[in-house]
């Protein structure tokens, strides 16, 4: 390299202003895509996510025409054919009573999940207004609000239950579903309301409080909006959690009665003959534990699929 | 002030307190006796270290914030004392770009729905010339129309903040608080949107309220610039004045303190380190709030807690001994 060329210094009449680019300082690069849409496409990335979501749908098939694909109704009683094990004739064998377990445990599967899905939509909208409510008036409101919720949470359901079925006097579903969504919806609550008091304080809440926006559109336009990814992730969570807590309590005889059924009442009568007919405790059993287990892997997908910050 | 100087002011923010309580005996003193005005057409420049005030100021100035004490009074007006219409139109006039671009806008509404907010509260158009507007709006601020039907996150940094700066626009306002606009922003683009601002000012006749940490970036883009340090405003002056005379200690230290870019002056002989901490804003004790980290304290300063006073014609400073220090240093 000659180095007398490195030395001496560049004419300026070689440098020319090329404008500097106020404009088009970059480009987006990335297709044009919604945020749903966006949230989707993630979801489907996540098998165990998506496997569940099929199980569910698959569960949700059978409890509509399990009950009749064999043509036996699930109060028949067949005296004939007591305790027998899974045959062609009965797919899941029979009960004490001679009834027909694949008829049963489809149509148990109908209560259960019809209290799973109930519980979890009024805990759902019990708990968005109430938290919603405490979030948005702040101070005193929300502090009163959140100690009767603390009060309320710590108090054992399983005591609420037994003191309404004394109240009421009754064991039907409607009882079943106030015991537990009496104070089931405490959590959505506390949910709401964090999430709520988070968005509160956020830059796109101040400007739409500057540029005038009322009140009741800011919650309505952004701080709902913003809130329907926890809830969404907060109802997969709570169905299971119905299901299991109607198992749990028709098991200890505080539930569904016959000769109306739930999965947990199907568990709690073949317990009694568990050592001879393991089968009768089988299948509600697994069904349980499936629809449980789809139910928390959904949700444990959705959150992922909804968080925008892992968002790539 | 005259009268005549009072049409000319915008925002006049007069003896300016928010406190916040943080505990049942302790308060947060965020602006404490604030007293400034901003003239119609003119940028005034706030700088000062985190934590000193500078975005509350700006937020309580455009009634984000209730005030503790004080008045604000934008176009002669009290803006506490608003309401319904009156209310609506000063929310009109008076807007705010936010520091974060990230959280400033909501993930989940398209650009164009973003934009459009303030239109809806304060116009009505048809469909079609909402559409326009947003158009000509995304123009405006160096963007093209295709953007408006996309989500913040599909957006760069920069991309944001003009979003920003177009839904500010989007109502027409004639004073805007920039409160941070640039500091979550890479330096080439800084300068961009830096650039977009006084361009928008010219062509809109806007006034800005400029808050900033960067020392360059307000010499570059304001007419007068205020210092603020603990919720004191404790220097006002022009531009040219404060950056080549300034008076407060704490003024010179800062101004001593920004880089040069000559590799070959040595700059630690000509800067002015300063010792210790900023102390807590919660229940900060009497006297001048420097006196603690100020090498001229003496003992007025720790009683008398010091006024903003005009030293120079257009030159505000709140120190007691501003002028025997200049004498001093000129000799």
């Amino acid at each position: 390299m000659d180095e007398t060329m490195v030395k001496e210094p560049i004419p300026k009449e070689k440098f020319q202003v090329i404008g500097t680019d106020d404009f088009s300082g970059d480009v987006i690069a990335r297709p044009q895509i919604g945020y749903w849409k966006d949230a989707w496409r993630r979801f489907r990335e996540n098998k165990i996510a998506t496997v569940s979501l099929v199980v569910l749908l698959l569960m949700i098939i059978m409890v509509i025409i399990g009950p009749y694909i064999n043509g036996i109704n699930y109060e028949d009683i067949d005296q004939g054919a007591l305790n027998q094990a899974p045959s062609a004739e009965h797919w899941f064998g029979t009960d004490a009573l001679g009834r027909d377990l694949f008829s049963r445990v489809w149509q148990a599967g109908r209560v259960s999940i019809a209290i799973g899905v109930a519980g979890a939509l009024i805990s759902t909208v019990v708990g968005c207004l109430y938290g919603g409510i405490a979030a948005y008036f702040g101070g005193a409101v929300d502090t009163i609000l959140m100690r009767i919720v603390e009060v309320l949470f710590s108090i054992p359901y399983l005591l609420i239950v037994i003191l309404i079925s004394v109240i009421t006097d009754s064991h039907s579903i409607f009882t079943l579903m106030l015991a537990l969504t009496l104070t089931g919806w405490c959590n959505t609550a506390r949910l709401v309301r964090g999430q709520m008091m988070q968005l509160k304080n956020q830059e796109f809440v101040l400007a739409a409080n500057a540029l005038g926006v009322s009140p009741w559109k800011i919650i309505v336009k952004h701080l709902l909006p913003n809130t329907l990814g926890v809830i969404l992730v907060a109802i997969t969570f709570d169905i299971p959690g119905y299901i299991f807590s109607e198992a749990f309590l028709s098991y200890l005889g505080l539930g569904i009665q016959a000769p109306n059924t739930s999965w947990g009442a199907l568990a709690s009568a073949a317990q009694q003959t568990f050592a001879f007919y393991p089968y009768q405790m089988f299948f509600p059993a697994l069904l349980i534990a499936l629809t449980m287990l789809s139910f928390t892997l959904l949700g444990d997908g959705l959150r992922d699929a909804l968080d925008p910050k892992l968002r790539k | 002030m005259s009268e005549q100087q009072n049409t000319q002011n915008i925002v006049e923010v007069t003896d300016l307190c928010k406190y916040f309580r943080v505990s049942r005996k302790a308060t947060l003193k965020a602006v404490d006796h604030v007293t400034l005005s901003i003239r119609r057409g003119e940028t005034l420049g706030l700088v000062g270290e985190s934590g000193c005030g500078k975005t509350t100021c700006g937020r309580t100035m455009i009634r984000l914030y209730e005030p503790t004490s004080g008045t604000v009074k934008f176009n002669g007006k009290d803006i506490s004392k608003l309401s319904g219409k009156e209310l609506l139109q000063f929310k009109k006039d008076a807007q705010i770009i936010f520091q974060d671009p990230y959280a400033s806008l909501d993930p989940r509404m398209t650009i164009g729905e973003i934009i459009t907010e303030g239109m809806n509260v304060h116009y009505r158009y048809s469909e079609e010339e909402k559409r326009k507007r947003v158009h000509e709006l995304l123009n405006r601020v160096g963007l093209t129309a295709d953007y408006a039907n996309r989500f913040a996150h599909e957006l760069s940094g920069g991309q944001r903040q003009r979003i920003g700066i177009a839904r500010a626009l989007a109502v027409n306002p004639q004073f805007i608080v920039c409160d941070e606009p640039i500091s979550a922003l890479d330096v080439s683009i800084q300068a961009q949107v830096v650039n977009l601002l006084i361009r928008l000012q010219k062509e809109d006749q806007l006034t800005y309220l400029f808050i900033s940490h960067d020392l360059a970036m307000v010499k570059h883009i304001s007419d007068r610039v205020g210092v603020m340090y603990l919720g004191n405003l404790v220097e006002l002056a022009s531009n040219v004045e404060l950056y080549d005379h300034p008076l407060h200690p704490y003024t010179k230290a800062l101004i001593s303190a920004i880089p040069t870019a000559d590799p070959e002056e040595d700059m630690s002989s000509k800067q002015i380190k300063l010792e210790g901490e900023v102390p807590s804003p919660i229940n900060p004790p009497d006297g001048c709030r420097f006196c603690q980290r100020c090498r001229y304290a003496c003992e007025q300063c720790r009683k008398e807690t010091p006024v903003l006073r005009e030293v120079q014609p257009g030159h505000f400073v709140a120190c007691h001994r501003c002028e025997e220090l200049d004498q001093s240093q000129k000799k």
